[in-house]
């Protein structure tokens, strides 16, 4: 396993094949949670860490598990894990536990995790699976964390607001008004501003990839007048 | 007989478990380009989630309890995945077809969020048998009830002349959030 291998597995959770915008699975919680940054970010890298978790529990045993039986024994897996990540989070961080409430308790059936556990882990070794797992679970955070940073802003003008619930009360004046004195806009934080905000993500990706595709066609191929000479 | 039928017209309209609770999106994405194959997801979905609810209702309360309030999830899932088998043979047994259309999304009922959803949500709100029973029925006949909405439109939106960047899922998901918007009008309809 060389480096360019762990580089190209990175580069494919975070945007190739990035499960928020392009893969579209795990959608409930990227449109539930991402009402503001911070617990965007916090459910993101709670799934990131069961992914990578998962995928390195998963990888070991995949020749021992009969193949018919397969998928309940990796969701029981997912549900042991998520379990403890819930059990750590109550104990560590019980004002976020609040806020994320049953989204904890639902990464189990997060379509994406049980995806990469089945298309991945059960292909590959331990180590490559749980770096593909966080590297998908770190692309998932960043849909998230733009997602969350979208609504906060047009929704309370506000960014990293609760961020002492994360990391304790002396944080809590990190929070940044980006606009002072704004009155709020209800429909950003309400649930028809996830669905709409993630459309609008979406369609922000397919022309950034639309507009490399296009550079990569203007630029002049090398061999081209050598290609007519022959022909001619 | 009232309290139930608010449960139902809350959990149907007021609360829906897509548009407003969105939960279950992936099914809502995944299935819903073709009529037909909503009905029969939206169907299977509310064979499983009615007999999932009212079943981890019963092992909450006389399995559980709260000593072994751990084992919550745990054992919601494996509830759910073997309601999810059960409901697979059957749909194999009596109609081949829809098994062809629903194809590798049955399986996937239990990565449905709103399958485990509701009876964690259930148990959150402290809910009797029959109340439980009645909010996974309704939650169900909800998600059924958006599937066929959401698939009635995308079906007409196919032959729609959408701007490039937005073909697909990004103006799937912006046409949920219209969708969403008028069911935030139901706010408020139950007390």
């Amino acid at each position: 396993m060389n480096l360019q291998e762990y580089k190209d597995i990175f580069h494919n959770g975070m945007w190739k094949q990035n499960t928020g915008v392009v893969q579209l699975l795990g959608m409930c919680p990227i449109l539930a949670v991402s009402s503001s940054v911070v617990n965007g970010v916090s459910l993101g890298l709670a799934t990131a860490v069961v992914m990578a978790l998962s995928g390195a529990a998963v990888a070991p045993i995949r020749n021992f598990v009969p193949n018919e039986i397969r998928i309940p024994v990796f969701i029981l897996i997912i549900a042991v894990l998520v379990t403890v990540v819930q059990y750590l989070m109550n104990a560590y961080m019980y004002g976020l536990y609040v806020v994320l409430g049953i989204f904890i308790p639902l990464i189990v059936t997060n379509c994406i995790v049980l995806a990469r556990v089945e298309a991945f882990a059960s292909k590959n070794s331990a180590t490559t699976s749980a770096w593909d797992g966080f590297s998908m679970g770190l692309g998932l955070t960043a849909v998230l964390a733009v997602l969350g940073g979208m609504r906060e802003i047009f929704g309370h003008g506000t960014l990293l607001s609760g961020i002492d619930l994360a990391l304790g009360e002396a944080t809590k004046n990190w929070v940044i008004h980006v606009i002072p004195n704004y009155k709020g806009f209800l429909l950003a934080i309400l649930p028809p501003g996830a669905f709409i905000g993630l459309g609008m993500l979406i369609a922000g990706k397919n022309w950034l990839g639309l507009r490399a595709e296009r550079k990569a066609k203007q630029r002049p191929l090398p061999m081209t007048p050598l290609q007519g000479a022959t022909q001619g | 007989m009232t309290e139930y039928l608010l449960i139902l017209v809350s959990t149907v309209l007021v609360n829906n478990i897509v548009m407003v609770k969105i939960l279950g999106l992936c099914p809502f994405m995944g299935v819903s380009k073709k009529l037909e194959a909503a009905i029969g997801m939206g169907a299977a979905t509310t064979f499983v989630l009615t007999l999932g609810s009212g079943a981890s209702y019963l092992i909450e309360h006389y399995l559980l309890g709260p000593d072994l309030a751990y084992l919550t999830t745990l054992s919601f899932i494996v509830v759910i995945a073997g309601i999810v088998q059960f409901t697979e043979m059957a749909v194999k047994k009596t109609s081949p077809e829809l098994y062809q259309i629903l194809g590798i999304y049955l399986p996937l009922i239990t990565t449905n969020c709103a399958v485990l959803g509701i009876p964690l949500l259930n148990v959150q709100a402290k809910h009797d048998f029959m109340q439980s029973l009645l909010f996974g029925f309704g939650g169900a006949m909800g998600f059924t009830l958006v599937m066929i909405l959401f698939a009635g439109i995308r079906e007409r939106l196919e032959g729609a002349d959408v701007p490039g960047i937005f073909k697909g899922s990004a103006i799937a998901m912006v046409t949920a959030g219209l969708m969403s918007l008028s069911f935030m009008g139901f706010s408020g309809l139950v007390k």
